[in-house]
């Protein structure tokens, strides 16, 4: 594990680069057949309609996986990760256009603790809400 | 029908192995599109100082989820997965899963409790290798929508 992020150069308060991220149908078809998770609301407009949705969805890990880029993408070495956790609090809606949806990805040191250790916390921001809660990222550093 | 609150601390078998192929975590790695090179070049990965490729940091909720299966359609817990969503998920790391792993999870029903009328499931899965090594444990929060006893 290397880290190529010193904890000596961070402060709370430290930003990461952000990122922005697009999910479109396909990446949802994707991300599916990658994961094994098959459940028709995040492929199948009818059925999603069917449940009270207002269109397909993105898996919540999806969502998940795609903001905790911020954190491994700055850490150099994903195995400097330690914990990574979230709540899911509003389902991203991906329409069946040529634009899907767009997750604006910050994240920003919020802790600094013995072993190198720190604590990031995420923000993962979908049509002007944010869709992840209490996402919290602990990562060793160099 | 609320879940069986007998089932709380109850913990399952361990699963089958789950064996951990690069193929799969670079095809992973792209679905979720991410580039790194630890997910993808074997080189780049030792060069960190891990064994393979490594997996990234959500992907033993793929091993895990194929393991709760037990738990999530035990009969006598009372999942009605029809009205399931997710509500938490976390991992906390030994190390991360790496290509070449075998991996079997045990499932533990952690905690069942009710809020505004949604059954609360959290299932905690022990990730280890067939040799005893633990590797992750992640936490999953499941919430059954409407199915607490009193409401429709």
């Amino acid at each position: 594990m290397s880290a190529s992020v010193a904890w000596s150069d961070v402060e709370v308060g430290t930003e990461l680069p952000s990122l922005t991220v697009t999910l479109q149908r396909v990446n949802l078809v994707m991300y599916a057949g990658a994961s094994g998770d098959f459940n028709p609301i995040h492929w199948n407009e009818r059925f999603a309609r069917s449940v009270g949705l207002p269109d397909v969805i993105a898996h919540g890990m999806l969502t998940m996986a795609s903001a905790g880029r911020v954190v491994t993408d700055w850490a150099g070495d994903p195995g400097a990760v330690v914990e990574y956790g979230v709540r899911f609090t509003r389902p991203v809606v991906v329409p069946d256009d040529d634009h899907g949806a767009t997750v604006d990805v910050s994240a920003v040191v919020a802790e600094k603790r013995a072993d190198n250790l720190v604590r990031v916390d995420v923000t993962a921001v979908y049509a002007g809400s944010t869709v992840l809660g209490k996402a919290q990222a602990v990562v060793r550093l160099a | 029908m609320a879940l069986n609150q007998d089932y709380v601390g109850k913990v399952y078998p361990a699963s089958p192995a789950y064996e951990v192929g690069r193929e799969k975590i670079r095809e992973f790695a792209t679905a979720i599109g991410d580039r790194n090179p630890a997910y993808h070049d074997v080189a780049h990965a030792r060069s960190l100082g891990h064994r393979d490729v490594i997996a990234p940091p959500t992907f033993p909720f793929v091993v895990s989820m194929r393991a709760s299966a037990v738990a999530m359609f035990d009969p006598g817990l009372g999942l009605d997965y029809s009205r399931v969503v997710h509500g938490e998920q976390r991992f906390a790391y030994v190390r991360p899963v790496t290509a070449g792993d075998s991996l079997v999870v045990v499932t533990t029903i952690e905690n069942i409790r009710v809020a505004a009328g949604n059954d609360i499931l959290t299932t905690r899965s022990d990730i280890s290798t067939e040799d005893g090594e633990p590797v992750v444990t992640t936490w999953a929060v499941t919430v059954a929508r409407g199915t607490a006893e009193g409401t429709a």
